[in-house]
């Protein structure tokens, strides 16, 4: 089997960060936006593989599981802050919380 | 024995330490023992080094002591160190022996005061202040006490802190005589660069080695010094502070006044009299000065209403003779009269306390009257105190007095006119002396008066009392301390050859004084305001009373200008700058204010926005 190019892995771990770069910023669910999170999460975990690999190098795969020990952790906080807001103001909507202005 | 002298000045300080460091919790009855026990111990070793001293040959009456270097820099060094000769044991004794009176008269009458363990801790480091200006061997420390009794003057004069006025009169105080002491040192340190040293006496031998009489650093030296001298003897035209000063309790006025902190201006010219001798014109100067000066507050003494302000002016007045004294060279009779003048104003000062808290703290002298039948012992002190203010004969001022004049008369071309002036001044004594003492005492009681006094206060009066009519024959030789010229007056009142009709109208012009005060005065008050309705009578009145307008001028010419720059400068480039910035960050709040809207996903493209600045920065530049 030959081995996917470097190029091609960057190439789709772009695609992706941008997919949920430009998710979190036109979606207004919470949820919504956290799972974008995870997806810009994974892209950069993507990249640090195929760096790994290209250079023969285990940093890549460290990074990844510090990346993916990272994400569990975001998924739990954000999934309570999620829990909380929904029972306090009835409502997932991220632009109707903007009461923390100057 | 002579090695104990640093016990001397060291007794007030511990007595200082010990009353600050119990802050105030040590019981009452204690506090007295130790503020005026420690200044009786000092003074009694005082006068056991000064018989030691004076067993001596008069050449030999000399003792350094080095306690330990105070400053070091390559081969330039200052020592803590003390000098005793006859001048510094003269000063040594008056300081210790009415200072120790004062605090056991203070015992008394501070008893009911609730900050009287502050009040003897200020009181013991003013004498420690004293001590160390009269014994110090080299300019720096002589400095350090200078330094040290304006800071006792201006706690003490403050000392009633919860009144305003007080504490104007202690700013006051410490504000004009330290015009002087910038002065007196720029005067050091001119003395410092150009005789390279330190020490008192070298730097007088240095002085006369090297510079010739009038020459042009000998004159600023000594019109420097003399500028000290003249803020802290209060003389013109830096008098200004002294009757305000008044505002402190009464026993600070008579250590102030007898002892301490204006006799430190004549003490600091006698112990550089070698310079002023080698600059006769700024000598000359220090006689007018003190003529004038005497002149002056003789004339402002004569219309105070306030007991304390016209023994403040009579004080003034009587600095003014010993700097008359001074100016045309009688060292001796200068430092005679500064003795004298100790004893009988600090029984003056004492006894005006006496008068003051048997009235309940009347101080108006109009609403006195007949002390003489409620407060006898008062009464016949104030008088021996008067008597040797007006220098009657037989009393020590007389002596004294008499003494400078005598040498005033003969001191060259300017001698006959700083004798008139100083004549002159003898008669308004005796009149202003009269007045006091006709109007508080005789006449008419107006104030009921209950003798509030104790033995603690009786006491030093009586011993002031007679001090002050034997304290002529208490004259110390000064010689080799101060070089004998001029005439000299034995105490047995053989006069020398500028005796004869001087001597006579010297002697007579007190008497003159007494007979117009008793004239005007017999009946009351009302002949003196029968003068006051001669023309321009009641101006020249407010013009006296307010001190010849001194303070008015100086408001004119220092006070106002200097309020009015400060407020012009409220806003000066430097606050600006600091405005500025503070504008700015305000500016920049109110212009980012807006961008935090609370939305989320607005934020998440303002992160998304600069990370990409960043890393096009980071590829491109």
């Amino acid at each position: 089997m030959a081995p996917i190019p470097f190029e091609h892995a960057l190439l789709l771990a772009s695609v992706l960060f941008v997919l949920g770069l430009v998710a979190l910023l036109i979606r207004r669910n919470l949820i919504v936006m956290l799972m974008s999170v995870e997806i810009m999460l994974n892209a950069a975990g993507l990249a640090f593989i195929a760096a790994g690999s290209r250079w023969g190098q285990p940093d890549g795969q460290i990074m990844f599981l510090l990346i993916l020990t990272l994400a569990a952790a975001e998924v739990g906080v954000g999934l309570g802050l999620v829990l909380q807001i929904y029972r306090r103001y009835k409502t997932l909507d991220a632009d109707r919380l903007s009461e923390m202005q100057g | 024995m002579l090695n104990l002298l640093w016990l001397v000045p060291f007794l007030p300080l511990a007595g200082f330490l010990i009353l600050t460091g119990s802050e105030g919790r040590l019981p009452k009855a204690y506090v007295p023992w130790i503020g005026a026990g420690s200044v009786g111990l000092s003074a009694a070793l005082a006068a056991a080094l000064a018989f030691e001293l004076l067993a001596l040959a008069p050449e030999a009456r000399l003792f350094r002591q080095t306690l330990w270097h105070w400053m070091a820099a390559g081969d330039f060094g200052v020592d803590f160190a003390f000098y005793l000769d006859a001048l510094s044991l003269n000063m040594l004794l008056v300081v210790t022996g009415v200072g120790f009176l004062i605090h056991v008269y203070s015992a008394g009458y501070m008893a009911d005061d609730p900050g009287m363990a502050r009040f003897f801790a200020y009181m013991n480091l003013f004498v420690f202040a004293m001590l160390i200006l009269v014994l110090a061997d080299n300019l720096p420390l002589l400095y350090l006490g200078w330094e040290g009794v304006g800071l006792c003057s201006y706690l003490l004069i403050g000392f009633w802190y919860e009144k305003p006025e007080n504490g104007y009169a202690a700013r006051k105080a410490f504000v004009v005589t330290r015009v002087g002491d910038t002065a007196m040192a720029l005067g050091l340190f001119l003395l410092f660069a150009q005789l390279g040293t330190l020490d008192i006496q070298e730097a007088m031998a240095r002085a006369s080695a090297q510079w010739p009489a009038g020459s042009t650093l000998a004159t600023a030296a000594a019109l420097l010094l003399l500028g000290g001298a003249v803020g802290k003897s209060a003389q013109l035209p830096l008098q200004v502070w002294l009757p305000d000063a008044m505002a402190g309790p009464t026993p600070i006025s008579a250590l102030i006044h007898a002892a301490t902190m204006v006799t430190a201006g004549v003490y600091l010219i006698a112990r550089t009299h070698a310079l002023f001798a080698l600059a006769p014109e700024v000598q000359t100067l220090v006689a007018v000065i003190g003529a004038i000066t005497l002149l002056m507050s003789g004339f402002s003494a004569l219309t105070q209403t306030d007991i304390k302000r016209v023994l403040a002016y009579s004080t003034i007045s009587q600095i003014g003779y010993m700097f008359l004294a001074l100016g045309v060279g009688a060292w001796s009779a200068a430092i005679f009269h500064l003795t004298t003048h100790a004893f009988f104003k600090a029984l003056l000062f004492l006894g005006a306390g006496a008068v003051i808290l048997s009235l309940h703290h009347e101080q108006d002298i109009f609403r006195m009257g007949g002390l003489r039948r409620s407060l006898p012992l008062v009464f016949w002190t104030f008088v021996v105190g008067l008597a040797a203010l007006v220098a009657l004969p037989f009393t020590s001022g007389y002596y004294s007095k008499h003494e400078i004049l005598l040498n005033a008369h003969g001191a060259g071309a300017a001698g006959p006119w700083l004798w008139a002036a100083g004549t002159a001044g003898a008669v308004l004594t005796g009149l202003y002396s009269t007045r006091l003492l006709l109007v508080a005492f005789f006449g008419t009681e107006r104030t009921p008066a209950r003798p509030h006094y104790d033995s603690n206060i009786g006491v030093p009066l009586v011993v002031l009392a007679i001090l002050s009519l034997a304290g002529g024959l208490a004259k110390l030789p000064l010689f080799p301390a101060l070089p004998e010229t001029g005439t000299e007056l034995a105490p047995s009142g053989a006069e020398g050859e500028a005796g004869g009709s001087i001597g006579l109208l010297t002697t007579a012009a007190p008497f003159l004084g007494v007979a117009i005060g008793y004239l005007v005065y017999r009946a009351g008050t009302a002949s003196a305001e029968a003068v006051l309705k001669l023309p321009g009578g009641e101006a020249l009145r407010r013009l006296w009373f307010s001190g010849w307008g001194m303070d008015w001028l100086y408001d004119r010419l220092f006070v106002l200008p200097f309020v009015a720059l400060a407020r012009l400068n409220k806003g000066d480039a430097v606050d600006r700058l600091y405005q500025g910035i503070v504008a700015l960050t305000r500016l920049g709040h109110r212009l980012l204010v807006p961008t935090q809207t609370g939305q989320l996903r607005r934020y998440a493209a303002g992160m998304l926005f600069g990370a990409a600045l960043v890393l096009a920065v980071g590829v491109w530049a």
